[in-house]
């Protein structure tokens, strides 16, 4: 399936070119209820954050990646009925995440034990990034005129600005300064929403 | 003072960035789970009351879901064996 839309993280509010894009806590009060797309909305919406500590922060090899991911979704599935809050998924998958990583990583050593330990950034100051990534992909997600999935095919999917223009139906000579204007609305957007890094 | 709007751009530019999509297929994987929870307990039902589906399980126990006319895929696998060994 592709894999156009821009995913963020908690969500309230009505995107300006599109349907409103339910809460968090409303996609598992969903998913509870047994609705698929519920499910299905929920798992798009956290699994690059899901991808991401698992490879980024922690550097964890592909299929352990995997294994990773597939064990927070299940879990989180299992533990629908138990959340303290609705609103409290995100840590939630963020810290089952971490400690599946940190068990992974337990278990690569135990079966491979070396001295010559690499030092490796703190995990927690990568995670703290992501954090402030999904916030940016929600803000992503509530932009009209395609600047979300422009902004995310160039930077997120790294593509050139020749697939870009392709794939949108768009000039090729007019991508720079769609992307350049696609940035300022974004810094809008996050400016609107209160994103300390972004308020003028 | 605030910072200035080249500052902003790589910022975003590399917040944007820090968020690659995941693999499409473990996407998927993901949303089907509950479906997959479902056919699981569908399978580990007919092992207990099917004694030629269990035989045939045990064997081989992709032909066995297969022929079931379940698409018995890796994660599928490894949750109704660990139901049928546990």
């Amino acid at each position: 399936m592709p894999d156009a839309a821009p995913q963020g993280g908690t969500s309230e509010g009505t995107g300006p070119g599109g349907p409103r894009r339910p809460s968090d806590a409303e996609l598992v009060a969903g998913c509870r209820r047994g609705e698929e797309s519920a499910w299905r909305a929920l798992v798009e919406r956290f699994s690059r954050y899901v991808y991401a500590i698992a490879t980024r922060a922690y550097g964890l090899e592909e299929a352990d990646a995997e294994d990773v991911f597939q064990e927070v979704f299940a879990r989180t599935y299992e533990n629908l009925d138990r959340l303290r809050s609705d609103e409290a998924i995100r840590p939630w998958i963020a810290q089952t995440t971490r400690r599946l990583a940190v068990d992974r990583l337990r278990g690569a050593d135990r079966e491979q034990p070396h001295e010559d330990t690499i030092e490796t950034a703190d995990p927690r100051d990568a995670i703290a990034e992501l954090d402030e990534a999904l916030s940016v992909h929600e803000a992503l997600a509530r932009m009209p005129e395609r600047c979300g999935e422009i902004l995310d095919r160039f930077f997120a999917r790294d593509q050139s600005y020749r697939t870009l223009a392709e794939a949108l139906g768009l000039p090729e000579g007019t991508i720079a300064s769609r992307i350049s204007r696609c940035l300022d609305r974004l810094r809008e957007e996050l400016g609107k929403i209160g994103h300390p890094m972004f308020v003028s | 003072m605030a910072p200035p709007a080249e500052h902003d751009e790589e910022s975003l530019a590399r917040l944007v960035a820090a968020l690659p999509p995941a693999p499409p297929a473990w996407v998927e994987a993901a949303v089907s789970l509950p479906r997959a929870r479902r056919d699981v307990e569908r399978i580990v039902a007919l092992a207990e009351t099917d004694r030629a589906f269990r035989a045939a399980a045990i064997a081989d126990l992709e032909t066995a879901v297969r022929a079931a006319g379940y698409e018995p895929d890796r994660h599928l696998l490894e949750a109704i064996r660990e139901r049928l060994e546990g």
